[in-house]
C-alpha cells in the first residue's frame, strides 16, 4: 500500500452535491481539441473538394492551399488522443486488435483510410512539381540540394512520366480521390460525433443528431480556419511586398484584390454551413426541452444554469450570431471577415467544449455536479498534457507543420 | 522490369491475403455458436444486496481496497456505500464520503446536520459492478482490453488497456475508474480470484450483517438464486438495457 | 498496365503489410473471440488466468480458528461473532510467514463505523447501541473500557 499513486483527475474536478466516488472529468481539454482538430481536417478537405469535384472555379486558389493545410491538420489530429491516453505507447493496438463495436476503433480505420486518400490526392496534384524539382536539383552542388533532390526523388515514387497524357491521368485521379474523400471526410467526422452520440450513459451526449451536428460544425470550422490562414498569409505577403526594396512579380494591390474576391466567394459557403449547423443544434435543444425525459431536470439546470454563459453567451452569441451578422452585412472587408472568422472558430471550439465538458458537468446520479478547472500552470506532466499549455501545443502544431510542409510542397501562389 | 513489378504486386497481395486469413479478428462466431458456448457454461455469477440489512459500516469498502490493491487513500474505489435520507419535507439528500470507506459516523450530510427526527426514511445502499449481461463498457472498448468471461464477469486486461477512458464514460453506474498505480481502466471483478477458489468475495466476507451475497445464478439450489426467484428484487437503472446482475432487496425509487 | 497511377497503392499495401506483420509479432496468440462472441468476448484468453492467480489476502475466520482458539471461542459466543477477525486485525495474507505479526486496528474510528449513533428510522443502524463520538470519552481508545471480544460486558 506504500506504492506511489496519483489521481490527476482529482486536481481538476470539483464535485458538488451527490456525485459517485469514481466520477471525475476524465475527458478534459484534449478531448475538446480532438474533435476540433478532426473537424478542421474534414472541413478543410471538403473545401478543397468543392473545387475538384463540383468544379466551383471561384475556389481554385483556395483548393490547393486547403488540401495541403488539411494534411498538416491531419497529422496533428491524433495528437490530442496521444496526449490523453494513459498508455500512449499502446495506441497502435487500435490497428492490431480493432474491436469494431467501439466507435473509437472504427475511427482508427477510417482515419487511416482518410490519411491515405489525402496523401494520395496531394501526390497526384504535386507529382509534376516533384518530378521537375527532382530533375532540376540533380547534380547541383551542396549537401542541402542533394538531400532535397533525394527527398523529391522519393516523393515521385519513381513515376517520372510527365507527358500530357500522364498528367491527364493525374487530374482524373485527383477528381476521383476528391470524390471519395468527401464521404470519407464526413464519415470520419461523423464518427467523432458517433463516439459521443452513442454513449447511452450520458444524457447530454446521447442523440442521433450528434454525428450530423459534428459534421456541419466541422465544415464550418474547417472553412473558417482555411480562410483565416489564407488571409493572414496574404496580408503577410502584401506587407513584405510593400516594405521590401526587392522587385516582386506582383504588386500589393493585385494580391489584395484577388484576396478580397476569393474571401467574399468562400464566405458564402461558410454562411450556408453555419445555418445548417446552428439549425441542428437548436433543434436538438428544443427537442430535449419538449420531450423532457428523466434527465431533463439536471440537463436544464446545466444548460440554463451552470453553463449558461458558456453555451448562450460564448457559443451562440459571440461564436455564432455575431460573426453571422458580420458576414451577412454588405460591404465585406478583409478585416471584418478576419474578426468574424476568429469568432466562428471560437464558437466551434466552445461548441466542442460544451459537449465534452458539459456532458461531464453533471453526475450519473442526476443529483450532483462536477466543475472542470482547466489546469493553467503545468505543475507536472499531467497538468501540462491535460491543461492550457497542452491544448496550446496542439493548437500551434498544425501551423508549424504547415510551415515545414509548405517548404517542400508550396501551396500558396499569388495571382497574376 | 515491368514483369517483375507485376509479379511483385501479385505476390504481395498473396502474402497480404495469407497473413490476413488467420487473424482471429475476422473470425466471427455465428449467433447460434456463441449462444451454445455461453449456455455450455454452468456458472453465472450474480449478486444480492439487501439494503434493509446494511448499516453503513463500510467494512466492505475497506476489505475490497486492501484485497484488490486499490491504493487506500486514493479517492476511487471498486465498491462503495451510499447514504440516502428522505426528509419529512420531501427533500432527498445523499452522500458517500470517501465511498463510505470509513463508514458513516456523523449526522452531517452534504455540509448540513440532519437530525434523525427530521428523517422520514433512510437507507444505506452498497454499490459495485453490476456485471451486466449486456455490458456497455465492453461494447465500447476499442482494442478488446475489457471483456466478459463465460461465467458473466467483466474483467480488464491490464497489459492491453490503452487508457482512453471510453469504458468509464459508457458505464451508467460509475463503477469504472483509472487504477491510480497502473493507469489502466479498473473495476470490480467480483473478486474473480476468490470466487474461482470456492471463496466469497472480500466484501461479502467482510460484511457483518449479511447485506451482501454472491452466488451462481445457474444453480437452482444456490441460496442467491432461490432468493432472486422467490422474493421481490430490483436492479439499478434498467432503462439502459444493460441487464444488471446485481439484485437489490428493498430498493427505493430515490436510489440513483 | 504499368500506369504510374497505381504507385500510391503499393505504398498503402506496404504499410498494411507492415501493420499486419507487427500485429503478428505483438498480439498474443491466444487473443481472439471467446465464449461471449465478438461484442463481449474479444480478448486475450490467458488474462482470465492472470486474474484467477491474483493474491488472496482476506483468508476469513476459518484460517484463524485453529491457531487462535483462545480468541476464536469467546468471540464466537458473543454478539461480535458476526464480525470477521480480519476486519479489525487486518488481512492475514500468509500470516504467520508473511506478515509475521498483524497490526490490530484499535482506533476509535474503527468502532464508530457501527457504534456512532445514527438513529435513522427504518434502518438496522438505529438498533445498534451507539454513542456520540464527539462527546463520549473523547481521545480515549474504546478498548480501554470495552473488550471487543466480549462486547456485552463493561470492562475486561
Amino acid at each position: 500500500m506504500t506504492e506511489a499513486w496519483s489521481y490527476p483527475e482529482a486536481l481538476w474536478t470539483v464535485k458538488d452535491l451527490f456525485v459517485y466516488p469514481n466520477e471525475y472529468i476524465y475527458w478534459s481539454v484534449q478531448i475538446v481539441m480532438y474533435p476540433l482538430m478532426t473537424g478542421l481536417v474534414a472541413g478543410a478537405f471538403v473545401l478543397s473538394s468543392l473545387y475538384h469535384v463540383f468544379g466551383l472555379k471561384d475556389l481554385k486558389d483556395m483548393a490547393k492551399f486547403s488540401l495541403v493545410f488539411s494534411f498538416a491538420l491531419l497529422l496533428v489530429a491524433p495528437m490530442p488522443l496521444m496526449f490523453h491516453l494513459q498508455q500512449p505507447l499502446r495506441g497502435m493496438e487500435v490497428f492490431f486488435t480493432p474491436h469494431f463495436t467501439s466507435a473509437i476503433s472504427a475511427f482508427g480505420i477510417v482515419f487511416f483510410s482518410y490519411s491515405i486518400v489525402v496523401a494520395t490526392e496531394i501526390w497526384f496534384v504535386y507529382r509534376k512539381f516533384f518530378v521537375e524539382q527532382a530533375l532540376a536539383l540533380k547534380g547541383k552542388e551542396g549537401l542541402g540540394n542533394s538531400l532535397k533532390q533525394k527527398l523529391y526523388a522519393l516523393l515521385t515514387l519513381g513515376a517520372y512520366d510527365i507527358s500530357e497524357k500522364a498528367l491527364q491521368k493525374d487530374e482524373k485521379a485527383v477528381k476521383i480521390l476528391a470524390g471519395i474523400g468527401i464521404p470519407v471526410a464526413c464519415f470520419l467526422h461523423g464518427y467523432a460525433g458517433f463516439i459521443f452520440g452513442s454513449v447511452k450513459a450520458n444524457a447530454l451526449w446521447m442523440t442521433p443528431l450528434m454525428p450530423v451536428i459534428f459534421i456541419m460544425s466541422a465544415i464550418v470550422s474547417g472553412i473558417a480556419l482555411c480562410m483565416l490562414t489564407y488571409i493572414v498569409i496574404m496580408e503577410w505577403k502584401k506587407f513584405r511586398i510593400k516594405t521590401s526594396r526587392k522587385a516582386w512579380d506582383v504588386t500589393a494591390a493585385e494580391v489584395g484584390g484577388a484576396e478580397v474576391d476569393l474571401i467574399r466567394k468562400t464566405s458564402r459557403y461558410l454562411i450556408g454551413f453555419m445555418i445548417a449547423a446552428i439549425t441542428l443544434e437548436i433543434l436538438d435543444l428544443v427537442f430535449r426541452g419538449y420531450t423532457a425525459v428523466k434527465s431533463w431536470e439536471i440537463l436544464r439546470s446545466v444548460i440554463y444554469g451552470k453553463d449558461f454563459v458558456d453555451i448562450f453567451i460564448l457559443q451562440y452569441t459571440i461564436g455564432n450570431l455575431l460573426p453571422f451578422i458580420m458576414l451577412v452585412l454588405p460591404g465585406l472587408t478583409i478585416r471584418r471577415t478576419a474578426i468574424a472568422l476568429v469568432l466562428v472558430i471560437f464558437g466551434v471550439f466552445m461548441m466542442r467544449w460544451n459537449v465534452v465538458i458539459g456532458g461531464q458537468a453533471f453526475s450519473l446520479s442526476f443529483a450532483g455536479y462536477m466543475h472542470y478547472k482547466l489546469p493553467f500552470i503545468p505543475e507536472n506532466i499531467e497538468t501540462y498534457k491535460e491543461g492550457f499549455f497542452g491544448a496550446l501545443t496542439i493548437g500551434v502544431m498544425p501551423f508549424a507543420l504547415f510551415w515545414v510542409i509548405n517548404k517542400f510542397i508550396p501551396s500558396l501562389k499569388y495571382h497574376k | 522490369m515491368s514483369i517483375s513489378r507485376r509479379d511483385f504486386l501479385i505476390s504481395t497481395l498473396k502474402i497480404a491475403a495469407a497473413s490476413a486469413l488467420p487473424l482471429s479478428a475476422f473470425k466471427i462466431l455465428s449467433p447460434a455458436e456463441a449462444r451454445a458456448s455461453v449456455e455450455a457454461s454452468t456458472v453465472r455469477w450474480g449478486f444480492i444486496v439487501d439494503t434493509y440489512k446494511c448499516v453503513g459500516c463500510g467494512f466492505c469498502v475497506k476489505a475490497c481496497k486492501l484485497e484488490n490493491e486499490v491504493p487506500y487513500e486514493a479517492p476511487v474505489t471498486r465498491t462503495w456505500v451510499e447514504r440516502y435520507l428522505i426528509l419529512k419535507d420531501g427533500r432527498m439528500v445523499a452522500d458517500t464520503p470517501l465511498g463510505g470507506r470509513d463508514g458513516f459516523t456523523s449526522l452531517e450530510i452534504q455540509e448540513e446536520v440532519v437530525k434523525p427526527e427530521d428523517v422520514a426514511k433512510a437507507f444505506f445502499v452498497p454499490k459495485l459492478c453490476n456485471q451486466c449481461e449486456n455490458p456497455p463498457c465492453v461494447q465500447v472498448c476499442p482494442v478488446g482490453a475489457t471483456y466478459q468471461t463465460a461465467d458473466g464477469v467483466v474483467l480488464v486486461d491490464r497489459t492491453w488497456c490503452i487508457g482512453c477512458g471510453y469504458c468509464i464514460m459508457a458505464c451508467p453506474y460509475g463503477v469504472r475508474f483509472f487504477h491510480p498505480v497502473y493507469k489502466v481502466a479498473e473495476k470490480c471483478t467480483f473478486c474473480y480470484h476468490r470466487i474461482n477458489k470456492g471463496m466469497k468475495t472480500a466484501c461479502v466476507g467482510a460484511c457483518p450483517f449479511g447485506a451482501r451475497q454472491i452466488g451462481n445464478l445457474k444453480d437452482p439450489n444456490d441460496p442467491v438464486t432461490k432468493t432472486i426467484m422467490t422474493q421481490r428484487v430490483a436492479v439499478l437503472k434498467d432503462e439502459y438495457g444493460t441487464k444488471p446482475q446485481v439484485y437489490y432487496i428493498g430498493l427505493d425509487e430515490n436510489v440513483r | 498496365m504499368s500506369s504510374h497511377v497505381l504507385r500510391p497503392l503499393w505504398v498503402v499495401i506496404i504499410i498494411v503489410i507492415l501493420i499486419l506483420g507487427a500485429r503478428f509479432i505483438i498480439v498474443p496468440p491466444d487473443f481472439g473471440i471467446q465464449e461471449r462472441g465478438f461484442m463481449y468476448g474479444y480478448h486475450r484468453k490467458s488474462n482470465e488466468d492472470d486474474w484467477k492467480a491474483f493474491k488472496v489476502k482476506y483468508r476469513t475466520r476459518k484460517y484463524c480458528k485453529d491457531c487462535h482458539p483462545d480468541k476464536y471461542e469467546p468471540i464466537m459466543s458473543s454478539k461480535h461473532r458476526i464480525i470477521q477477525c480480519e476486519n479489525c486485525h487486518g488481512p492475514a495474507v500468509d500470516h504467520p510467514e508473511d506478515p509475521p505479526k498483524l497490526v490490530v486496528d484499535k482506533s476509535r474510528s474503527l468502532c464508530i463505523r457501527c457504534h456512532a449513533r445514527l438513529r435513522y428510522p427504518g434502518t438496522e443502524r438505529a438498533k445498534i447501541k451507539g454513542i456520540d463520538p464527539e462527546e463520549h470519552n473523547t481521545g480515549m481508545e474504546c478498548s480501554m473500557c470495552h473488550n471487543p471480544h466480549k462486547p456485552d460486558m463493561e470492562g475486561w
